[in-house]
């Protein structure tokens, strides 16, 4: 005999008190182990953490978030408030804040609650609760003002340590996440029978067609449906069929565990696929979550609908739980939530868990049906039943501390008069507070929602512009099986059409199922108890209730936004999925406005929390950016360097020989180059070809140099402005031609300066006929720097004169260096002898390691950025982005020189003609020397005339660049000072926090070799 | 992430662009007679519109070139876009 026929007389049934001997989605003769806050429990397959624990009679899964008050499961799905859990499998796979309604069981889960010290049954926090008059709505902004001293010391670590929900994984997280793009005609999200019947009509168009939803298995409210048919079959059976069905579709992709998290612009859906969560032991090969960004020609949301809480006293203890959510607990998961209950009805909803409870054998110890004349096939079938139905009742409280033991009913006449309390024990109290359309994601795309009067309830309203989407089913606000599949179908053609497919058929779907009913009840429920010391709660999670939403509306805040945000409803992982609607109810209340008058609040993305992995995808470590290594990198590593990052690419930052601190390499470095020789890689320099008849032309307007008169086998240093007068970039540029220059910019510049440039050239200019093209990557540049630099070049170079007179400074030529081409500039950075040797990159490493062998003849010396940076600042060369700031002109760094005086027009010439750009007081570049001759100045550090005078300080200027110099000797700096350079001489104070001041005089921003000698190394 | 008709290589997504400012904003010819006011006008002033906007984009990681596009901003709906130096479609 198969294992599936043996008589399943399963061990669960005894070890698991509420488990039903038979039903269900669950395979009883599966069972699982797994632990809950460090308790060992057992489960079945198909179970989630939460029906588990009910199998086990455990509600109390968590503490709220404010009052510490025991909470226990009060939804089946993604809507719950209260059991958050965090699931680990080790210190990295830790996820906080997960609803065990959602979680999947495995063997070996292991899970613990959250917001609980020391742990859920004795709770210290749970003395907030005892406190809950001195916490109302705003307690926070209220408290915590004064004195503001307070606040660094006292308040805000108290607070941080009692905020938040869950903990912060320790350890890196080790899971892959992998992100797809995919492009499909028609998106469906959710699988219940309205999402079915959509991707049905959807997939017979032969479109592309994705269907997605948040559970494990599709199918919606048809997986908790034991009493309906459809097209004369089973519900459950149909569900089976109809899967089959769009599974023969090659061009439908189904997609369980997959929830729509965000509705962005044009179409573009996120979707979060959980591919591993759910396994035991998952295979590495796989990634945990997969991230889909569909771009969809149509959407349909079959989302279905929330079940409403009803707001009563006391409405928070474990065992008070939605009606639709016990149904899906007997019906789904074979679990009896309790063993007597009441149900507390506003909508038929509460009839059906009646009868799927008392089926199972839970008692059902009254339906206490706010409505004083309800009807319809619910209520009959129960009548029929037999079960206990009283009508005009409400809830006035309920008592219990672990767990519900007994409601208080009280009948509550037409006039809101509230009468003979009752009082009946029960371990489960069912709320059917009628339903909310799930239109969060509707909302997301911005279309707009529309107060529906009939069903109380915001439907969907004109869809947003640049959106193409539509709802069906309870979404739509059409309630009822037969409604979800007629509108669904319907949707899913319409979408089809709309996206261009053809040759949908259409299809009658015959159910006989319960009567739908849009019965609710909106606000607070009326008791006969002291309004000021009864909570009833409006949001669960965020421990908001009617009495704090009143108190917000009584200080002032009448709009939906304010008193949302005071009151903190609706907000945080919720997302007002329970909160809203009853939030809504009770503002309307307080105020006496109707709920459309009241407004609506914004639904943010994600749906559900979503894992930061699912939007880093791949982009972490080194993929986190792009790295870019040079030709020479290997070379320099081999060597030794130190790297930094500038931008994306790594450089060498120093080369350190054995025992050297950055401080010796540096000097050593320095001193080489000075001395004898030193080698640099500076291919990250950027580089831009520009190319044509009006190239001098183009060049004249972007850089505030005269280039009209350069002649061909010059240089000359370019210095390029914004619009706005400051200074943007600089770099050496060459005439490779009368129609060629040959640019170089900054480093971190190269592709902001192609940019600016393309702009002009394609929207101010179009008329110039010149052509730009980046060559940062064509040109490897190796720096040959210092006395010995010609004469190691020399022997490598084939067609160019190195003479003095024939290729002086500021020259450059084309020719060939150990056979390949080369753009030879005669360049300085440092103030010596230098040239910079422009290779195919290809070719670099070999005419690197060519004049590196004939170098060591005279010590040659790799040196890095940082002895670049020191030998530039003895010279008094300034550095973009160090010595500016996006504020300087070129007179604040010294660079009036470069500009063409002759020339008309040139970007930002017109704004150093204002007012504030030519005051005299402006920040000047200067030089600084410590007076004491040793203290080497912070960088960034602040200068004032007299470091005595009360705060706020007058502060002078900053210091921009400090080094300490080999070759004077002391250290140096750079630094923006106001009027600077009236000032040279002036002894000013720079600022060391914590220790007072360092005396320093202005001078000379050019500390080495003034007149240019070094430059000929003569 | 919009989804943006390039008007030389067609609708590329956003991914692919990189903004450009405010459309319409001509450099003048000749700034220097301009009075320091219309200068900074010409510098700073932008619309921020609430509604339709006429901006740059420029298809950088695509053709590289600049054009124009008509978007609202309050609902992302495209409603024109078009090469740089056309004029703004009446209807739009």
């Amino acid at each position: 005999m198969p294992d599936s026929l043996a008589p399943n007389l399963s061990v669960a049934a005894v070890n698991e008190p509420f488990r039903t001997r038979s039903g269900g989605r669950i395979d009883r003769a599966k069972p699982l182990s797994f632990s809950f806050d460090g308790q060992t429990y057992s489960g079945v397959a198909g179970d989630t953490l939460a029906s588990a624990l009910l199998a086990h009679g455990v509600h109390l899964m968590g503490r709220s978030f404010k009052y510490h008050r025991p909470r226990g499961v009060m939804t089946a799905g993604s809507d719950e408030p209260n059991a958050l859990v965090t699931v680990s499998r080790d210190a990295g796979r830790t996820a906080p804040n997960l609803r065990a309604t959602q979680v999947e069981l495995y063997e070996g889960l292991s899970a613990i609650s959250q917001n609980r010290f020391p742990s859920l049954q004795f709770d210290v926090g749970g003395i907030n609760d005892h406190f809950a008059a001195l916490l109302p709505a705003g307690f926070y902004y209220k408290t915590f003002m004064w004195p503001r001293s307070f606040w660094d010391r006292v308040y805000e670590p108290v607070i941080r340590a009692s905020a938040g929900l869950g903990k912060v994984p320790t350890a890196p997280d080790p899971d892959r996440y992998l992100q797809r793009n995919a492009h499909c005609e028609v998106l469906v999200i959710g699988a219940g029978p309205a999402g079915l019947t959509a991707a049905l009509a959807a997939a017979e168009s032969g479109l592309r067609v994705i269907l997605c939803d948040e559970q494990s298995e599709l199918g919606g409210s048809l997986l908790a449906d034991t009493t309906s048919m459809i097209a004369g079959k089973p519900a459950r059976v149909w569900l089976t069929e109809t899967l089959a069905e769009l599974a023969t579709f090659s061009n439908v992709t189904l997609l369980p565990r997959t929830t729509g998290f965000g509705y962005y612009p044009h179409n573009h859906v996120g979707l979060v696929e959980r591919v591993t969560d759910h396994l035991a032991s998952p295979d590495s090969a796989q990634p945990r979550e997969r991230m889909w960004q569909v771009r969809a020609k149509e959407v349909v949301l079959a989302t279905g609908a929330f079940e409403r809480p009803l707001t009563f006293p006391e409405n928070d203890r474990p065992g008070i739980m939605l009606a639709d959510a016990a149904t899906t607990f007997v019906n789904r998961y074979g679990v009896k939530p309790g063993k007597r209950a009441v149900i507390a009805a506003a909508n038929d909803s509460g009839y059906r868990a009646a009868l799927a409870l008392a089926e199972a054998g839970v008692e059902i110890a009254m339906i206490a049906d706010l409505r004083r004349n309800p009807s319809g096939s619910g209520y009959d079938a129960a009548r029929r039943a037999g079960l206990s139905i009283e009508t005009g009742k409400t809830i006035a409280g309920t008592s219990g501390k672990m767990r519900v033991d007994g409601a208080s009913i009280a009948s509550v006449g037409e006039d809101g008069k509230v009468w003979n309390t009752q009082d009946i024990g029960c371990d489960l109290l069912l709320m059917a507070g009628g339903w909310t359309p799930t239109l969060h994601l509707y909302s997301q795309s911005l279309s707009k929602l529309k107060w529906d009067d009939a069903i109380q309830a915001y439907v969907p309203g004109a869809v947003a512009a640049s959106q193409a989407l539509r709802a069906a089913g309870a979404a739509s606000g059409a309630y009822g099986l037969d409604a979800a599949l007629s509108t669904g179908f319907k949707a899913g053609a319409e979408a089809a059409v709309a996206a261009g497919g053809d040759g949908v058929t259409t299809r009658v779907f015959v159910t006989i199922s319960a009567e739908a009913d849009a019965s609710t009840f909106l606000g607070a429920m009326p008791h006969n108890r002291d309004a000021n010391r009864v909570r009833a709660f409006v949001d669960f999670q965020n421990d908001s209730t009617a009495k704090d939403l009143k108190l917000a509306v009584r200080e002032g805040f009448r709009s939906v936004e304010h008193a949302k945000r005071y009151t903190t409803t609706g907000m945080a992982t919720d997302q007002g999925k329970t909160s809203n609607m009853p939030m809504l109810g009770v503002m309307a209340q307080a105020q006496g406005k109707t709920i459309p008058e009241i407004g609506f609040t914004t639904f943010r993305p994600p749906f559900t929390p979503t894992t930061f992995g699912n939007f880093a995808g791949a982009a972490r470590g080194d993929l986190f950016d792009p790295i870019r290594r040079t030709a020479i990198h290997h070379w320099a590593e081999g060597q030794g360097a130190v790297f930094e990052d500038v931008g994306q690419w790594k450089r060498a930052r120093y080369f350190p020989r054995q025992g050297e601190d950055m401080h010796a390499a540096v000097a050593r470095e320095c001193k080489a180059v000075r001395s004898a020789l030193g080698i640099f890689d500076a291919s990250t320099l950027g580089k831009i070809e520009v190319v044509g008849p009006d190239a001098a032309e183009f060049m004249n307007r972007m850089y505030i140099n005269p280039w009209t008169k350069l002649g061909v086998g010059r240089c000359r240093y370019g210095v390029m402005l914004r619009e706005d007068g400051f200074v943007y970039d600089d770099g050496v540029v060459g005439r490779i031609a009368e129609d060629r220059f040959h640019v170089t910019t900054t480093t971190g510049g190269a592709a902001s300066v192609l940019n600016m440039m393309e702009d002009y050239l394609q929207t101010e200019w179009p008329g110039l006929n010149v052509w730009l093209t980046s060559a940062t990557e064509q040109w490897a540049v190796i720096a040959l720097q210092g006395p010995k630099a010609r004469e190691v070049l020399a022997p490598f170079v084939e067609g160019i004169d190195l003479s003095p007179a024939a290729f002086p400074h500021m020259a450059i030529a084309e020719g060939r260096i150990c056979g390949v081409k080369t753009r030879l500039f005669r360049v300085s950075f440092t103030g010596e002898l230098g040239f910079e040797i422009n290779v195919p990159p290809s070719a670099a490493r070999r005419v690197w390691e060519a004049l590196y062998a004939e170098g060591r003849k005279h010590s040659i010396t790799p040196y890095g950025t940082e002895t670049m940076h020191v030998l530039r600042a003895e010279k008094g060369f300034i550095i973009v982005g160090q010595e500016t700031d996006g504020t300087a002109t070129p007179d604040d760094v010294g660079l009036t020189w470069a500009i063409g005086k002759a020339k008309k027009d040139f970007v930002g010439k017109r704004s150093l003609a204002r007012p504030g750009m030519t005051d005299p007081k402006r920040k000047q570049l200067v030089g600084l020397l410590s007076v004491d001759n040793r203290t080497v100045l912070e960088e960034g550090a602040q200068i004032v005339a007299d470091p005595k005078q009360p705060k706020p300080m007058t502060v002078l200027g900053h210091v921009t660049s400090s080094y300490m110099s080999a070759a004077l000797g002391h250290p140096i700096a750079l630094a923006l000072v106001e009027a600077g350079r009236s000032r040279m001489g002036e002894t000013l104070q720079v600022l060391v926090p914590g220790k007072g001041s360092v005396a320093v005089k202005l001078v000379s921003p050019v500390f080495y070799d003034a007149e240019g000698a070094s430059l000929d190394a003569v | 992430m919009l989804i943006i008709p390039c008007p030389h290589c067609g609708p590329r997504p956003e991914l692919e662009f990189r903004y450009g400012g405010q459309a319409h904003i001509a450099r003048p010819v000749d700034p220097s007679p301009l009075s320091d006011e219309e200068w900074a006008s010409f510098l700073y002033s932008r619309d921020n519109e609430r509604g339709i906007h006429a901006e740059r984009w420029r298809h950088i990681h695509g053709c590289a070139r600049f054009f124009n596009v008509v978007r609202d901003t309050t609902t992302d709906q495209i409603l024109a876009s078009y090469k740089t130096g056309e004029f703004r479609p009446e209807a739009v």
